[in-house]
Protein backbone atom coordinates (compact mmCIF):
# COMPACT_ATOMS: atom_id res chain seq x y z
CA UNK A 1 0.00 0.00 0.00
CA UNK A 2 1.37 3.46 -1.27
CA UNK A 3 1.66 5.90 1.82
CA UNK A 4 -1.19 8.70 0.76
CA UNK A 5 0.05 11.86 1.97
CA UNK A 6 -2.55 13.04 4.54
CA UNK A 7 -2.71 16.57 2.90
CA UNK A 8 -4.72 14.19 0.17
CA UNK A 9 -8.27 15.68 1.25
CA UNK A 10 -7.07 19.78 1.86
CA UNK A 11 -10.13 21.54 1.19
CA UNK A 12 -12.19 19.23 4.52
CA UNK A 13 -11.35 20.58 7.88
CA UNK A 14 -7.88 19.26 9.39
CA UNK A 15 -10.01 18.46 12.43
CA UNK A 16 -11.90 15.82 11.10
CA UNK A 17 -8.93 14.23 9.95
CA UNK A 18 -7.82 12.75 13.94
CA UNK A 19 -11.30 13.21 15.35
CA UNK A 20 -13.24 10.78 13.07
CA UNK A 21 -11.19 8.05 13.97
CA UNK A 22 -10.97 8.46 17.88
CA UNK A 23 -14.92 9.09 17.68
CA UNK A 24 -15.37 5.89 16.00
CA UNK A 25 -13.73 3.87 18.94
CA UNK A 26 -16.01 6.39 21.33
CA UNK A 27 -18.91 4.83 19.33
CA UNK A 28 -17.49 1.60 19.43
CA UNK A 29 -17.17 1.48 23.24
CA UNK A 30 -20.88 3.09 23.76
CA UNK A 31 -21.90 0.20 21.82
CA UNK A 32 -22.08 -1.81 24.30
CA UNK A 33 -24.01 -0.31 26.55
CA UNK A 34 -27.62 -0.90 25.57
CA UNK A 35 -31.53 -1.50 27.07
CA UNK A 36 -30.59 -4.63 27.87
CA UNK A 37 -29.74 -6.82 30.71
CA UNK A 38 -26.75 -9.48 30.06
CA UNK A 39 -26.72 -12.25 32.55
CA UNK A 40 -22.86 -13.38 30.37
CA UNK A 41 -20.38 -10.89 28.77
CA UNK A 42 -20.93 -11.93 24.88
CA UNK A 43 -20.40 -8.74 23.75
CA UNK A 44 -17.10 -8.52 22.05
CA UNK A 45 -15.13 -4.97 22.98
CA UNK A 46 -15.89 -2.96 19.90
CA UNK A 47 -14.04 0.06 21.09
CA UNK A 48 -11.52 -2.06 20.96
CA UNK A 49 -12.32 -3.44 17.71
CA UNK A 50 -12.05 -0.29 15.99
CA UNK A 51 -9.16 0.47 17.80
CA UNK A 52 -7.55 -2.67 16.20
CA UNK A 53 -9.16 -1.89 12.92
CA UNK A 54 -7.79 1.48 12.45
CA UNK A 55 -4.64 0.57 13.95
CA UNK A 56 -4.15 -2.38 10.95
CA UNK A 57 -5.57 -0.01 7.95
CA UNK A 58 -3.57 3.23 9.54
CA UNK A 59 -0.29 2.87 11.80
CA UNK A 60 0.81 6.35 10.75
CA UNK A 61 -2.06 8.18 12.34
CA UNK A 62 -1.68 7.09 15.96
CA UNK A 63 1.20 6.76 18.19
CA UNK A 64 0.78 3.93 20.91
CA UNK A 65 -0.15 6.60 23.35
CA UNK A 66 -3.49 7.51 22.20
CA UNK A 67 -5.02 4.05 23.39
CA UNK A 68 -4.51 5.77 27.14
CA UNK A 69 -7.38 8.87 26.48
CA UNK A 70 -9.65 6.14 24.61
CA UNK A 71 -9.63 3.33 27.25
CA UNK A 72 -10.42 5.59 30.08
CA UNK A 73 -13.40 6.94 28.12
CA UNK A 74 -14.47 3.06 27.15
CA UNK A 75 -13.85 2.60 31.35
CA UNK A 76 -15.75 5.25 31.95
CA UNK A 77 -18.43 4.21 29.70
CA UNK A 78 -18.30 0.84 30.91
CA UNK A 79 -18.28 0.74 33.99
CA UNK A 80 -14.92 -1.63 34.75
CA UNK A 81 -12.56 -0.17 37.15
CA UNK A 82 -10.52 2.74 36.02
CA UNK A 83 -7.44 2.09 34.16
CA UNK A 84 -8.56 -1.61 32.98
CA UNK A 85 -8.78 -0.47 29.24
CA UNK A 86 -6.23 2.49 29.35
CA UNK A 87 -3.50 -0.30 30.28
CA UNK A 88 -4.56 -3.37 28.51
CA UNK A 89 -5.24 -1.15 25.26
CA UNK A 90 -2.02 0.94 25.55
CA UNK A 91 -0.04 -3.30 26.05
CA UNK A 92 -2.04 -4.08 22.91
CA UNK A 93 -1.11 -1.15 20.71
CA UNK A 94 2.53 -1.57 21.99
CA UNK A 95 2.29 -5.41 20.88
CA UNK A 96 1.03 -4.15 17.52
CA UNK A 97 4.28 -1.83 17.03
CA UNK A 98 6.64 -4.50 18.14
CA UNK A 99 4.41 -7.08 15.56
CA UNK A 100 5.00 -4.09 12.73
CA UNK A 101 9.19 -4.15 12.98
CA UNK A 102 9.06 -7.83 12.58
CA UNK A 103 6.46 -8.93 10.11
CA UNK A 104 7.66 -8.47 6.20
CA UNK A 105 4.29 -10.08 4.48
CA UNK A 106 0.76 -9.34 5.41
CA UNK A 107 -2.71 -10.17 3.92
CA UNK A 108 -6.17 -9.80 5.42
CA UNK A 109 -5.88 -13.31 7.17
CA UNK A 110 -3.05 -12.28 9.20
CA UNK A 111 -4.27 -9.01 10.21
CA UNK A 112 -7.44 -10.54 11.37
CA UNK A 113 -4.88 -13.77 12.86
CA UNK A 114 -3.52 -10.28 14.87
CA UNK A 115 -6.83 -8.69 15.66
CA UNK A 116 -7.36 -12.58 17.49
CA UNK A 117 -4.30 -12.85 19.31
CA UNK A 118 -4.84 -9.21 20.43
CA UNK A 119 -8.39 -9.49 21.61
CA UNK A 120 -7.56 -12.77 22.85
CA UNK A 121 -5.55 -11.37 25.69
CA UNK A 122 -7.33 -7.91 26.01
CA UNK A 123 -10.29 -10.15 27.23
CA UNK A 124 -8.73 -12.61 29.63
CA UNK A 125 -6.86 -9.85 30.88
CA UNK A 126 -10.19 -7.17 31.63
CA UNK A 127 -11.47 -10.36 32.90
CA UNK A 128 -8.06 -10.89 35.20
CA UNK A 129 -9.08 -7.51 36.03
CA UNK A 130 -12.42 -8.24 37.16
CA UNK A 131 -11.46 -11.00 39.32
CA UNK A 132 -9.02 -8.92 40.84
CA UNK A 133 -10.99 -6.14 41.92
CA UNK A 134 -14.15 -7.97 43.22
CA UNK A 135 -15.43 -10.52 40.88
CA UNK A 136 -15.96 -12.25 37.60
CA UNK A 137 -17.78 -15.09 36.12
CA UNK A 138 -16.20 -18.42 35.46
CA UNK A 139 -13.78 -18.34 32.03
CA UNK A 140 -15.71 -19.99 29.38
CA UNK A 141 -18.07 -16.29 29.45
CA UNK A 142 -14.38 -14.77 28.41
CA UNK A 143 -14.20 -17.54 25.43
CA UNK A 144 -17.55 -16.81 23.98
CA UNK A 145 -17.12 -12.82 24.00
CA UNK A 146 -13.37 -13.86 22.28
CA UNK A 147 -15.27 -16.17 19.79
CA UNK A 148 -17.83 -13.03 19.17
CA UNK A 149 -15.03 -10.79 18.57
CA UNK A 150 -13.10 -13.06 15.88
CA UNK A 151 -16.62 -12.60 14.09
CA UNK A 152 -17.09 -9.58 14.26
CA UNK A 153 -13.58 -8.50 13.38
CA UNK A 154 -14.14 -8.36 9.55
CA UNK A 155 -17.24 -6.36 9.64
CA UNK A 156 -15.92 -3.72 11.76
CA UNK A 157 -12.76 -3.97 9.73
CA UNK A 158 -15.20 -3.20 6.60
CA UNK A 159 -16.43 -0.21 8.52
CA UNK A 160 -12.96 1.32 9.21
CA UNK A 161 -12.17 1.45 5.67
CA UNK A 162 -15.44 2.80 4.79
CA UNK A 163 -14.99 6.39 7.73
CA UNK A 164 -11.38 6.09 6.52
CA UNK A 165 -12.82 6.72 2.94
CA UNK A 166 -15.57 9.24 3.90
CA UNK A 167 -12.74 11.29 6.23
CA UNK A 168 -10.00 11.45 3.93
CA UNK A 169 -13.06 12.41 1.29
CA UNK A 170 -11.48 9.99 -1.48
CA UNK A 171 -15.31 9.38 -2.30
CA UNK A 172 -15.32 8.09 -5.80
CA UNK A 173 -11.37 8.82 -6.21
CA UNK A 174 -10.50 4.80 -5.55
CA UNK A 175 -13.82 3.00 -5.23
CA UNK B 1 1.12 -6.69 0.49
CA UNK B 2 3.92 -5.43 2.09
CA UNK B 3 3.35 -3.76 5.52
CA UNK B 4 3.16 -0.08 6.03
CA UNK B 5 5.84 1.29 7.62
CA UNK B 6 5.18 2.26 10.70
CA UNK B 7 6.34 6.26 10.63
CA UNK B 8 9.43 6.52 8.37
CA UNK B 9 12.15 6.41 11.03
CA UNK B 10 14.53 8.15 9.14
CA UNK B 11 17.24 10.10 10.40
CA UNK B 12 15.61 13.33 11.99
CA UNK B 13 16.31 13.93 15.50
CA UNK B 14 12.28 15.25 15.90
CA UNK B 15 10.90 12.67 14.32
CA UNK B 16 13.42 10.20 16.58
CA UNK B 17 12.42 12.39 19.66
CA UNK B 18 8.56 12.41 19.03
CA UNK B 19 8.36 8.43 18.69
CA UNK B 20 10.50 7.79 21.98
CA UNK B 21 8.13 10.70 24.05
CA UNK B 22 5.59 8.63 22.19
CA UNK B 23 6.35 5.18 23.97
CA UNK B 24 7.46 6.80 27.40
CA UNK B 25 4.25 8.32 27.55
CA UNK B 26 2.55 4.87 26.57
CA UNK B 27 4.70 2.83 29.33
CA UNK B 28 4.38 5.53 31.68
CA UNK B 29 0.54 5.14 31.12
CA UNK B 30 0.29 1.50 31.37
CA UNK B 31 1.49 1.97 34.83
CA UNK B 32 -0.71 4.49 36.14
CA UNK B 33 -3.30 2.45 34.59
CA UNK B 34 -2.52 -0.71 36.59
CA UNK B 35 -1.89 1.75 39.79
CA UNK B 36 -5.13 2.65 39.34
CA UNK B 37 -6.66 -0.85 39.04
CA UNK B 38 -4.73 -1.43 42.44
CA UNK B 39 -7.09 1.41 43.63
CA UNK B 40 -10.22 0.17 42.16
CA UNK B 41 -9.34 -2.85 44.13
CA UNK B 42 -8.55 -1.47 47.69
CA UNK B 43 -11.33 1.58 47.38
CA UNK B 44 -14.05 0.72 45.19
CA UNK B 45 -16.01 3.41 45.55
CA UNK B 46 -12.79 5.89 44.77
CA UNK B 47 -13.51 8.04 41.62
CA UNK B 48 -17.11 8.32 42.30
CA UNK B 49 -17.53 11.98 41.28
CA UNK B 50 -16.10 11.27 37.31
CA UNK B 51 -17.67 7.98 37.22
CA UNK B 52 -20.86 9.31 38.30
CA UNK B 53 -20.82 11.99 35.88
CA UNK B 54 -20.13 9.53 33.17
CA UNK B 55 -22.71 7.35 34.54
CA UNK B 56 -24.87 10.41 33.30
CA UNK B 57 -23.40 11.29 30.24
CA UNK B 58 -23.78 8.05 28.29
CA UNK B 59 -27.25 7.00 30.31
CA UNK B 60 -29.20 8.94 27.12
CA UNK B 61 -28.06 6.23 25.09
CA UNK B 62 -29.84 3.48 26.53
CA UNK B 63 -32.80 5.76 28.06
CA UNK B 64 -33.83 6.48 24.41
CA UNK B 65 -34.08 2.61 23.00
CA UNK B 66 -35.57 1.63 26.42
CA UNK B 67 -39.25 1.35 24.87
CA UNK B 68 -37.75 -0.38 21.78
CA UNK B 69 -35.76 -2.70 24.19
CA UNK B 70 -38.82 -3.60 26.40
CA UNK B 71 -40.84 -4.57 23.48
CA UNK B 72 -38.79 -6.83 21.66
CA UNK B 73 -38.20 -8.97 25.36
CA UNK B 74 -41.79 -9.39 25.47
CA UNK B 75 -41.98 -10.47 22.01
CA UNK B 76 -39.68 -12.90 22.67
CA UNK B 77 -41.55 -14.06 25.97
CA UNK B 78 -44.74 -14.27 24.19
CA UNK B 79 -43.22 -16.46 21.28
CA UNK B 80 -41.37 -18.65 23.79
CA UNK B 81 -44.99 -19.06 25.93
CA UNK B 82 -46.68 -19.93 22.79
CA UNK B 83 -44.75 -22.92 21.90
CA UNK B 84 -44.58 -24.01 25.46
CA UNK B 85 -48.15 -23.39 26.40
CA UNK B 86 -49.15 -27.02 27.36
CA UNK B 87 -46.46 -27.59 29.22
CA UNK B 88 -46.65 -24.48 31.35
CA UNK B 89 -50.71 -24.79 31.68
CA UNK B 90 -50.09 -28.32 33.21
CA UNK B 91 -47.54 -27.15 35.29
CA UNK B 92 -49.44 -23.79 36.30
CA UNK B 93 -52.28 -26.38 37.41
CA UNK B 94 -50.42 -28.10 39.51
CA UNK B 95 -48.70 -24.98 41.00
CA UNK B 96 -52.53 -23.36 41.86
CA UNK B 97 -52.89 -26.56 43.33
CA UNK B 98 -50.45 -26.64 45.94
CA UNK B 99 -50.35 -22.80 46.33
CA UNK B 100 -54.16 -23.11 47.29
CA UNK B 101 -52.80 -25.03 50.60
CA UNK B 102 -49.71 -22.91 51.02
CA UNK B 103 -52.38 -19.58 50.85
CA UNK B 104 -54.41 -21.40 53.55
CA UNK B 105 -51.56 -22.09 55.28
CA UNK B 106 -49.71 -18.29 54.80
CA UNK B 107 -52.96 -16.35 56.31
CA UNK B 108 -53.25 -18.55 59.41
CA UNK B 109 -49.14 -17.61 59.80
CA UNK B 110 -49.74 -13.83 58.87
CA UNK B 111 -52.88 -14.09 61.26
CA UNK B 112 -50.43 -15.70 63.86
CA UNK B 113 -48.07 -13.54 63.30
CA UNK B 114 -49.93 -10.00 63.66
CA UNK B 115 -50.95 -11.68 66.75
CA UNK B 116 -47.63 -12.37 68.60
CA UNK B 117 -46.06 -8.74 67.04
CA UNK B 118 -48.88 -7.19 69.23
CA UNK B 119 -47.99 -9.19 71.91
CA UNK B 120 -44.43 -8.65 72.13
CA UNK B 121 -44.56 -4.79 70.86
CA UNK B 122 -42.01 -5.42 67.87
CA UNK B 123 -42.22 -1.64 66.26
CA UNK B 124 -40.87 -2.78 62.70
CA UNK B 125 -38.32 -0.59 61.35
CA UNK B 126 -39.69 1.80 58.75
CA UNK B 127 -38.76 0.43 55.42
CA UNK B 128 -40.09 3.61 53.61
CA UNK B 129 -38.16 3.10 49.87
CA UNK B 130 -35.78 5.90 49.22
CA UNK B 131 -36.88 6.10 45.49
CA UNK B 132 -38.91 3.79 43.14
CA UNK B 133 -37.31 3.99 39.51
CA UNK B 134 -36.84 2.09 35.90
CA UNK B 135 -34.30 -0.38 35.43
CA UNK B 136 -32.73 1.18 32.04
CA UNK B 137 -30.17 -0.83 30.76
CA UNK B 138 -26.31 -2.46 31.45
CA UNK B 139 -23.07 -3.45 29.80
CA UNK B 140 -23.14 -6.22 28.11
CA UNK B 141 -19.08 -6.38 27.15
CA UNK B 142 -18.19 -5.87 31.29
CA UNK B 143 -17.55 -8.46 33.39
CA UNK B 144 -19.39 -7.86 36.09
CA UNK B 145 -22.90 -7.96 36.35
CA UNK B 146 -24.47 -4.38 36.69
CA UNK B 147 -27.72 -2.70 35.87
CA UNK B 148 -28.38 1.14 35.59
CA UNK B 149 -30.83 2.39 37.36
CA UNK B 150 -32.73 5.58 36.70
CA UNK B 151 -32.15 7.15 39.45
CA UNK B 152 -29.50 8.56 41.09
CA UNK B 153 -27.73 10.83 43.78
CA UNK B 154 -30.39 13.66 43.11
CA UNK B 155 -33.17 11.22 44.70
CA UNK B 156 -31.19 10.13 47.61
CA UNK B 157 -29.61 7.07 45.78
CA UNK B 158 -26.06 6.43 47.76
CA UNK B 159 -23.81 3.32 47.14
CA UNK B 160 -23.89 0.67 48.97
CA UNK B 161 -27.85 0.98 49.59
CA UNK B 162 -30.02 -2.81 48.60
CA UNK B 163 -32.06 -2.50 45.51
CA UNK B 164 -35.09 -4.74 45.21
CA UNK B 165 -37.76 -5.74 42.32
CA UNK B 166 -40.98 -6.90 42.46
CA UNK B 167 -39.53 -10.13 42.38
CA UNK B 168 -37.16 -10.31 45.28
CA UNK B 169 -33.74 -8.46 45.48
CA UNK B 170 -31.75 -7.20 42.88
CA UNK B 171 -28.46 -6.45 44.64
CA UNK B 172 -26.80 -3.10 45.52
CA UNK B 173 -25.90 0.35 44.49
CA UNK B 174 -22.37 0.27 43.78
CA UNK B 175 -22.28 3.85 42.52
CA UNK B 176 -24.35 6.87 41.60
CA UNK B 177 -24.18 9.55 40.04
CA UNK B 178 -26.95 12.62 39.62
CA UNK B 179 -29.30 11.15 37.63
CA UNK B 180 -28.57 7.30 37.05
CA UNK B 181 -27.18 4.65 39.45
CA UNK B 182 -25.42 1.73 38.61
CA UNK B 183 -26.08 -1.32 40.74
CA UNK B 184 -24.42 -4.95 41.32
CA UNK B 185 -26.64 -7.74 40.75
CA UNK B 186 -27.06 -10.93 43.30
CA UNK B 187 -25.51 -12.87 40.22
CA UNK B 188 -22.43 -10.66 40.20
CA UNK B 189 -18.83 -12.58 41.35
CA UNK B 190 -18.55 -10.23 44.01
CA UNK B 191 -21.66 -10.04 45.88
CA UNK B 192 -22.80 -12.26 48.61
CA UNK B 193 -26.19 -12.00 50.40
CA UNK B 194 -26.95 -13.56 54.29
CA UNK B 195 -30.34 -15.64 54.11
CA UNK B 196 -32.56 -17.61 55.51
CA UNK B 197 -33.46 -20.97 53.84
CA UNK B 198 -37.76 -20.39 53.87
CA UNK B 199 -38.04 -23.97 55.17
CA UNK B 200 -35.63 -24.77 57.02
CA UNK B 201 -35.04 -21.63 58.64
CA UNK B 202 -30.98 -22.18 58.14
CA UNK B 203 -28.53 -19.50 57.42
CA UNK B 204 -26.91 -19.41 54.27
CA UNK B 205 -24.48 -17.34 52.10
CA UNK B 206 -26.15 -16.30 48.39
CA UNK B 207 -22.58 -15.80 46.14
CA UNK B 208 -23.55 -14.44 42.59
CA UNK B 209 -21.52 -16.75 40.36
CA UNK B 210 -21.29 -14.10 37.40
CA UNK B 211 -23.57 -16.13 35.04
CA UNK B 212 -26.66 -15.64 35.61
CA UNK B 213 -26.82 -17.79 38.73
CA UNK B 214 -26.23 -18.15 42.05
CA UNK B 215 -24.21 -20.39 44.48
CA UNK B 216 -25.47 -21.56 47.94
CA UNK B 217 -23.43 -22.13 50.87
CA UNK B 218 -24.57 -23.38 53.98
CA UNK B 219 -22.91 -20.90 56.94
CA UNK B 220 -24.04 -23.71 59.52
CA UNK B 221 -22.32 -27.00 59.68
CA UNK B 222 -24.35 -30.15 59.85
CA UNK B 223 -27.50 -28.06 58.45
CA UNK B 224 -30.09 -30.14 57.08
CA UNK B 225 -29.21 -30.23 52.93
CA UNK B 226 -31.08 -28.11 50.77
CA UNK B 227 -33.76 -29.50 47.98
CA UNK B 228 -34.68 -28.03 44.48
CA UNK B 229 -37.27 -25.43 45.21
CA UNK B 230 -36.06 -23.98 48.34
CA UNK B 231 -36.95 -19.90 48.77
CA UNK B 232 -33.87 -18.15 50.38
CA UNK B 233 -35.01 -14.73 51.69
CA UNK B 234 -32.60 -11.91 53.29
CA UNK B 235 -31.80 -12.94 56.96
CA UNK B 236 -30.44 -9.47 57.42
CA UNK B 237 -27.68 -10.69 59.03
CA UNK B 238 -24.33 -8.07 59.18
CA UNK B 239 -26.89 -5.33 58.19
CA UNK B 240 -27.23 -3.41 54.75
CA UNK B 241 -29.75 -5.69 53.47
CA UNK B 242 -33.33 -5.53 55.28
CA UNK B 243 -34.46 -8.96 56.45
CA UNK B 244 -37.43 -11.19 54.53
CA UNK B 245 -36.97 -10.13 51.08
CA UNK B 246 -37.10 -12.84 48.53
CA UNK B 247 -33.38 -13.46 46.97
CA UNK B 248 -33.32 -16.77 44.90
CA UNK B 249 -34.64 -20.33 44.28
CA UNK B 250 -32.82 -22.97 44.58
CA UNK B 251 -32.10 -25.48 41.22
CA UNK B 252 -29.69 -28.17 41.44
CA UNK B 253 -28.15 -29.56 44.95
CA UNK B 254 -25.17 -31.49 44.76
CA UNK B 255 -23.24 -32.20 48.22
CA UNK B 256 -22.72 -28.96 50.13
CA UNK B 257 -23.05 -27.06 47.44
CA UNK B 258 -26.20 -25.79 45.64
CA UNK B 259 -27.00 -23.87 42.80
CA UNK B 260 -29.72 -21.48 42.26
CA UNK B 261 -31.33 -18.35 40.45
CA UNK B 262 -32.43 -14.83 41.65
CA UNK B 263 -36.07 -14.26 41.83
CA UNK B 264 -35.68 -10.69 40.85
CA UNK B 265 -35.24 -10.92 36.71
CA UNK B 266 -33.84 -8.21 35.97
CA UNK B 267 -33.80 -8.97 32.29
CA UNK B 268 -36.83 -8.42 32.01
CA UNK B 269 -35.86 -4.51 32.16
CA UNK B 270 -38.37 -4.04 35.35
CA UNK B 271 -38.78 -1.41 38.08
CA UNK B 272 -36.84 -1.39 41.07
CA UNK B 273 -36.95 0.14 44.31
CA UNK B 274 -34.00 1.86 46.42
CA UNK B 275 -34.27 0.74 50.04
CA UNK B 276 -32.64 2.49 52.93
CA UNK B 277 -29.20 0.48 54.35
CA UNK B 278 -30.22 -1.06 57.34
CA UNK B 279 -27.49 -0.34 59.84
CA UNK B 280 -26.65 -2.00 62.70
CA UNK B 281 -28.13 -1.86 65.95
CA UNK B 282 -25.08 -0.14 68.46
CA UNK B 283 -23.42 -2.55 70.44
CA UNK B 284 -24.79 -2.66 73.86
CA UNK B 285 -22.54 -0.11 76.31
CA UNK B 286 -20.44 -1.95 78.69
CA UNK B 287 -21.61 -2.66 82.09
CA UNK B 288 -20.01 -0.06 84.47
CA UNK B 289 -18.72 -1.25 87.46
CA UNK B 290 -17.99 -4.78 87.24
CA UNK B 291 -18.93 -7.77 89.99
CA UNK B 292 -16.96 -7.93 92.30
Amino acid sequence: MARQPLGFGQERPPVRLWLVPAASVVAGSLLAIGPYVANVPLMPPFGLLVLIGWRLLRPEIWGAWVALPLGLIDDLIGGAPLGSAMAIWTIVMLGFDIVDHRMLWRDFATDWGLAMLALAFATSAAWAIALFTGGAGPYWTVVGQMLLSALAFPMVARICRAIDIWRRGERGRTA
Amino acid sequence: MAPPRHRGRGFSRRIQYGLFVGYVVAIVGIVAGLGLVLVARFDPVAFQGIRGLALDLTSPATAVFGNVGRGADEIGGGLSSYLDAARQNRALRAELEATANRLIQARATEYENARLKRLLHVVERGTQPIVVARLIGSDAANHRRTVTLAAGTSDGVRAGQPVRGPGGLVGRVAEAGARVARVLLVSDGGSSVPVRVARTGQPALVAGKGDGTVEIKSTQLGAPPLHRGDLLFTSGTGGVFPAGVPVAVVLSVSGDLATGRPLAEPARLDVAMVLPEVELAPPPAAPVGSAN
